[in-house]
């Protein structure tokens, strides 16, 4: 039987041209994340300055969280700390209620989209909008994103025409993207204008200033900040870094490994609220902690969740981001899923790996993302009891030689019963797409002791 | 000089020849080849399955089989790769490093070792590299296309390929592309593993390249049942068996 991913992505991302498609335009981010990398001279001691940074701001969690409370505090914040999911959805409608607030403005966060914060609010009769146009467009088709940076890209341009024709009254047939892009941004400015309140979330929490980092491309987190008299920020505890000084680091990092931009169009630096209006910040646990105490897997936190090792991944380009089934998919979302949900729904999500390593050589954090995935795979991980009496059998008798080697020749004594047996089973996984190897001959082993010794031969 | 042939379970049982060309390629080069039949497998499928108690003892196996073996050559860069990478969590740091530091993929000790990378191979074909993952990234034995570098090397596969005799390499498209097969991957997730395979097997096509070849014999064992069931792509054939050839004009 096939893994669940497998079956998914079967359903939800057909072979042909939508494969092809979304393959592409995945790729097309990896290629020009390698272009704008060379830009920079020394890209790989980037990289690992940046490894260590985070590292450092990991193993000092509890004083760097501390320290940007206070400073953020000092500077007219207000900061909650939220356990888990469940907390971070009653904080964020608490603080919604005291403003009497109906109408949401929200910018990307992959936190939210892992806590489900929108249709807690929406079942408390909240109206939010996402702002991000990917979002949005994932928003109104009634879907989760497929990819942390770009939440639609599993969706064609037809795809889009025709839900915005549906949703915002755009010209029938319309595929044009200036004018699809101008036909949101017209629908999304009377909401700014009309909202109460603004959710963003952050790229980066500076605790030598207590300031936030936001970075977008299309500037709504800047313009949902600017209009709402609340602004509520949302992020993993694990966005502390230490010092502004280190944003020279990341920021090179983040958006050519994101989109192979230089830079993002948007850098926002938020140190308290603006005049007139409040700013809180939720820094969120939700099963953090419990990987920071993981020595073997806690390198996973420093994700700054720019998405290159899902542009690289082949699994995560012909599967699709939804057939995960999780907020955060690909390598890294195979590594976080096991550590940060409950049950074991998510536990085989890192044998969704052909091990290829190019995650890993990707990272702009250097996470060890394809190691990771060995690790959980070997961890107590609630494998198929079929599964590990299979390996069982297999090791004892790959243990006994001569064991190895009369299995070796049964069953090339029954290859061509094995091949028929094989072919009439239309559920043979190898067969589905492929043939056996030919029938190889005798072993190497039985060959190289037959074989004329070099010094023999004339 | 002595060297420990390092045959992988499924190369010897299933890809035969690929073995047998080491073995000679080897004793051409001048040194003594031997082959110790108490070794099976690395245990590499256990790691990848997550099968740890069985990796270890495997591991352990492996270590006990090749203990007074100065160079282990081996003509598959995954199986390599486990020993060099996977084996210090499995038999403990100090036993994992003075194993890893003999043990050698084949066309690495060519270069490495050996000191040759022409080793009097004639193939006059056009042929496609595709690059195996274990041996590119954990073995570094090219240069993967998402490492930035000023200066890249020219990969150890590839510059043995580049001095066999009437030998054509052609470009490939997304060059180092996985191929798809991942081991217990190929059966678990059949439908992308197919996915993955088919597209590096239409870009295998359209380079116009006569053969394929790499440095696990795994990875093309999955492109050859690939290619026989489209009926079309490039025939495959190992680093080992090429390196080995002699073929006339």
């Amino acid at each position: 039987m096939s893994a669940a991913l497998d079956r998914r992505a079967a359903e939800l991302l057909p072979a042909g041209e939508r494969l092809t498609a979304h393959d592409a335009a995945v790729f097309a981010l990896r290629v020009k994340r390698d272009a704008a990398a060379r830009t920079e001279p020394d890209f790989e001691r980037l990289r690992e300055q940046a490894r260590a940074i985070k590292a450092h701001a990991l193993d000092h969690l509890d004083v760097y969280l501390e320290r940007f409370e206070a400073r953020a505090q000092a500077a007219g914040a207000r900061v909650h700390f939220a356990a888990d999911a469940a907390d971070l959805q009653r904080i964020t409608l608490e603080l919604l209620a005291a403003k009497s607030a109906r109408r949401v403005v929200k910018s990307k966060s992959m936190l939210t989209e892992e806590c489900r914060l929108n249709p807690h609010l929406e079942r408390h009769g909240i109206e939010v909008v996402d702002t991000d146009l990917g979002e949005r467009i994932v928003q109104l088709g009634g879907e989760p994103p497929s990819h942390i940076i770009m939440p639609a890209i599993h969706r064609t341009r037809a795809d889009i025409g025709a839900l915005f024709e549906r949703e915002m009254g755009s010209a029938p047939g319309d595929t044009d993207p200036g004018r699809l892009t101008a036909a949101a941004r017209r629908d999304l400015r009377a909401r700014f204008l009309a909202a109460d309140a603004a959710i963003t979330g952050a790229n980066f929490a500076v605790a030598e200033s207590g300031t936030l980092v936001i970075v977008t491309n299309e500037g709504n987190a800047d313009l949902g900040m600017a209009l709402a008299p609340l602004h509520i920020a949302c992020l993993g505890i694990e966005k502390v870094i230490p010092g502004v000084a280190d944003l020279a680091v990341f920021l090179r990092l983040l958006a050519r490994s994101a989109t192979g931009q230089p830079i993002s169009a948007y850098t926002s630096l938020v140190t308290g609220p603006r005049a007139g209006a409040e700013l809180h910040v939720i820094l969120v646990d939700n099963g953090r902690t419990r990987l920071l105490a993981n020595q073997r897997h806690r390198s996973a936190l420093a994700c700054i969740r720019c998405g290159a090792c899902l542009n690289t991944c082949p699994v995560y380009r012909r599967a699709g981001g939804h057939a995960y089934g999780w907020a955060v998919p690909g390598p890294i979302g195979a590594v976080l899923a096991p550590a940060l949900t409950a049950g074991d729904e998510l536990r085989s999500l890192p044998f969704a790996s052909t091990l290829c390593g190019s995650c890993s050589a990707v990272c702009p954090v250097k996470i060890d993302l394809h190691d990771q995935l060995v690790a959980w795979r070997g961890s107590d991980s609630p494998r198929a009891p079929s599964a590990r009496r299979a390996a069982r059998w297999a090791a004892r008798v790959l243990e006994r030689p001569a064991l190895y080697r009369l299995a070796g020749r049964v069953t090339r004594a029954l290859w061509p019963l094995l091949e028929r047996r094989f072919a009439a089973n239309p559920a043979n996984a190898w067969l589905a797409a492929r043939e056996l190897p030919e029938h190889p001959g005798a072993s190497f082993r039985a060959r190289f002791r037959r074989r004329a010794r070099p010094e023999d031969t004339p | 000089m002595d060297v420990e042939l390092f045959i992988p379970c499924y190369v010897d049982q299933l890809a035969p020849q690929v073995g047998l060309a080491s073995a000679t390629l080897l004793e051409r080069l001048g040194c003594r080849v031997r082959f110790d039949p108490r070794q099976t497998c690395c245990g590499q499928p256990f790691v990848t399955t997550g099968a740890r108690d069985e990796a270890a003892r495997l591991a352990r196996r492996h270590l006990r089989v090749f203990e007074g073996a100065d160079a282990i050559v081996c003509p598959s860069a995954s199986c390599v790769a486990t020993v060099r990478h996977r084996y210090a969590d499995l038999i403990g740091e100090a036993d994992a490093r003075g194993l890893a530091a003999r043990t050698f993929e084949l066309g690495e000790f060519i270069i490495r070792v050996l000191n040759r990378s022409d080793v009097g191979a004639r193939f006059p074909h056009r042929v496609a590299l595709l690059e195996s993952c274990h041996g590119l990234r954990e073995l570094e034995l090219g240069w993967p296309s998402e490492r930035v570098s000023r200066a890249p090397r020219p990969g150890v596969t590839e510059s043995l390929l580049r001095a066999v005799d009437g030998l054509e390499l052609c470009e490939i498209e997304r060059r180092d592309e996985c191929c798809g097969f991942g081991g217990a991957f190929s059966v678990e997730y059949p439908e992308i593993s197919a996915r993955i395979g088919g597209a590096k097997l239409a870009a295998l096509s359209a380079s116009g390249a006569e053969f394929v070849t790499g440095t696990d014999a795994s990875c093309l064992l999955h492109l050859d049942g690939l290619r026989r069931r489209a009926g079309t792509g490039p025939r495959v054939l190992h680093l080992a068996e090429i390196l080995a050839s002699r073929e006339a004009t």
